[in-house]
């Protein structure tokens, strides 16, 4: 069984996305301990890359940012490296398929495991091409992340059934950005997982306030939150950190 | 050539996110289906024979010919085609099988505008409703072409995310799809994205070396020595290439924007200076850096402006079967005006990419052999970028 596993284990997790190097990695860096200190479960990391076809404008311009700020993969594993020495909770990567190809498949994900890296969330790897990273990820034991969207319908069992580390469950169509309102029938979603399998399952996309965080994390293991957090980071830029560790507090209460 | 998962060797596949799965499943079954239904046959070539004007004509460029005194020259004429290029044969075969799936909505990319003109041509002619993403740097070159999209009925809307050209306009497109599946069909413009895209482009596009084939076996009693096309994402070259892969005689040409050069970062050469990668819903040759971070490329020709190449070409290449060749602005602009000036044909700068290249072939080979240039489309949209780039000014 994986490490990711154990952020599920204290009640509903609450999983924070943070772009690498916007704008810089050391605000990077005090961002994930101020999230760490103040609850979070697994800190989902962003790989910065050119062209995010999954995100929208918010997390698109934190790619820009931190592809400006000169950011690359090597240094993106230094910094998980320094990080590591004093964060313990899972952390996972988030970034885009050719960045795992471009780096060499077997030497992105032996790096990932020999930095502390528990797991591997790629949007636009669907089930039908996770055999491009699959055999690395179980050389290495880094878990390949699965997603399952409100179009999955007849798909749902057959992803579920594969899944390792946790399921990530779109909640709406369209790219990544906070929403009003969140309309998919998500419970109808996680009845199917749940009798596919034991792996837990978190929601994402448009989650930014206490009260959704609540409901899905009611009816799932817990919530994702991305741009709700880039934006803050957007808006403090090196003072960031502080305002991430009130709003990762504020939440974490919420779904507790 | 395609195995059941979308592959051409090693490339191709569906690098595309979950959302969209099921909707890239459903347009296979529906193209499965309909390509081999009589009735949808029947309506598609009756739109491309009465609406688009097909077959388009096979011209022998006696002029150039005597001019360059090497191969004989014949100009596949599909910038004669209803909305000036070949982009409509794949818009009206896509735009008919999404109605027939109850679609009522398209959603294009375009880099020039041609293929969005075409989208936005099928979609007045067929009742659609259209929306059409543009790089905002090319609605500035081709502005004309946006208000042609506009007459037709259709939504423009400049992109300005990433360096604000073709490919950014396609993720764009894609972000769209995500959160409208139900009623919008992507009528993706190029053999590229993921599968089924590359095949349904390239059957709808083969009808181009299907009439090659007959008219100069017609003409010349023979199938010609070889075939150019210009190659962004490569629907046309496909479209020229397809029924001559197995002429093993018959050599293929793909001629890539090398902008200033393929010794210079402004380019947009993907065989010439990528590598393989991932992006845009296919695995293929990408312009990247070490990191995979696709190049922001660079040409003259808008259309040809795409830092990748479809599935199919990068596979054509690997094996041998064709070979691609980088072709600088200046040598296409001189080409564009060169083709003006000798036949009388003002060819698409897309287009002249691949009269460059045959200017070049066609006095190294012996009088009776026989050259096909494909005029992808017509050059009009061109005239204000090209004279600028001459240092000439003019208003639209």
């Amino acid at each position: 069984m994986s490490n990711i596993r154990s952020a599920f284990n204290g009640g509903k997790a609450f999983i924070p996305f943070i772009t690498c190097g916007d704008p810089d990695l050391e605000t990077t860096a005090a961002c994930v301990r101020a999230a760490v200190k103040n609850g979070a479960d697994l800190i989902e990391l962003g790989i910065p890359f050119s062209d995010p076809t999954a995100e929208g404008p918010v997390i698109q311009g934190a790619n820009i940012r931190a592809l400006n700020g000169g950011v690359t993969t090597d240094k993106i594993f230094d910094f998980v490296r320094e990080i590591r020495k004093d964060v313990k909770i899972p952390m996972v990567f988030m970034t885009y398929s050719n960045v795992v190809f471009s780096y060499g498949a077997d030497k992105f994900i032996s790096t990932c495991k020999e930095i502390g890296i528990d797991g591997l969330i790629l949007p636009d790897l669907p089930f039908e091409e996770k055999e491009e990273f699959i055999p690395q990820c179980h050389k290495y034991g880094v878990d390949l992340i699965s997603l399952i969207a409100p179009t999955s319908n007849d798909r749902i069992a057959m992803i579920a059934k594969e899944a390792e580390g946790f399921l990530y469950i779109v909640s709406s169509l369209g790219v990544t950005g906070t929403r009003s309102k969140i309309t998919t029938d998500l419970k109808s979603i996680v009845d199917v997982v749940r009798k596919s399998t034991d792996v837990p399952c978190a929601v994402g996309f448009g989650i930014s306030t206490p009260e959704q965080a609540k409901k899905t994390s009611d009816i799932s293991d817990g919530a994702i939150v991305g741009s709700a957090i880039i934006k803050i980071i957007e808006k403090y830029g090196k003072d960031a950190p502080e305002h991430v560790g009130k709003y990762v507090k504020e939440m974490k209460e919420s779904i507790k | 050539m395609t195995n059941p998962k979308g592959r051409f060797g090693v490339h191709g596949g569906q690098y595309i996110p979950e959302t969209l799965m099921n909707a890239v499943i459903e347009l296979e079954k529906a193209y499965n289906y309909y390509k081999n239904d009589p009735e949808f046959n029947r309506e598609l070539t009756e739109l491309l024979n009465e609406y688009a004007g097909r077959p388009s004509r096979l011209y022998y460029a006696e002029k150039m010919t005597k001019d360059l005194g090497g191969a004989k020259i014949y100009l596949k004429r599909e910038d004669l085609n209803h909305t000036g290029a070949h982009k409509i044969n794949n818009v009206l075969g896509q735009a008919l099988l999404a109605k027939k799936m109850g679609k009522t909505r398209l959603i294009a990319e375009t880099g020039a505008g041609q293929h969005g003109v075409a989208t936005a041509t099928a979609a007045a002619l067929l009742g659609m409703e259209c929306v059409v993403f543009m790089g905002e740097e090319d609605t500035v070159r081709q502005a004309l072409n946006v208000y042609r999209m506009r007459l037709l009925g259709s939504k423009v809307i400049p992109v300005k995310s990433g360096t604000g050209t073709l490919k950014d306009a396609v993720s764009e497109a894609f972000r769209e799809w995500t959160s409208r599946i139900d009623d919008t069909h992507y009528c993706l413009g190029s053999v590229m994205g993921p599968h089924p895209f590359p095949t349904i482009v390239r059957d709808f596009q083969a009808v181009i070396s299907k009439e090659i084939k007959e008219q100069t076996l017609e003409k010349e009693g023979r199938l010609p020595d070889a075939v150019i096309a210009c190659v962004g994402g490569g629907s046309n070259a496909i479209g020229s290439f397809y029924h001559f892969t197995n002429d093993k005689d018959v050599q293929l040409i793909g001629c890539e924007a090398a902008g200033k050069g393929i010794d210079t970062f402004e380019t947009a050469a993907t065989i010439s200076t990528g590598r393989l990668g991932i992006f845009h819903g296919m695995k293929s040759y990408f312009c990247q850096d070490k990191y995979g971070q696709i190049a922001p490329v660079y040409s003259i020709s808008a259309g040809l402006d795409y830092p990748g190449i479809g599935p199919e070409h990068a596979y054509l290449h690997d094996t041998g079967r064709a070979k691609y060749v980088p072709v600088t602005d200046e040598e296409a602009v001189c080409a564009f005006e060169y083709l003006s000036k000798t036949e009388g044909i003002i060819p698409a700068i897309e287009s002249a990419h691949a009269v460059a290249y045959a200017m070049k072939m066609a006095p190294e080979m012996d009088k009776d052999k026989i050259i096909v240039i494909t005029i992808s489309g017509r050059g009009d949209k061109d005239c204000a970028a090209i004279a600028r780039y001459r240092g000439e000014y003019i208003y639209e």
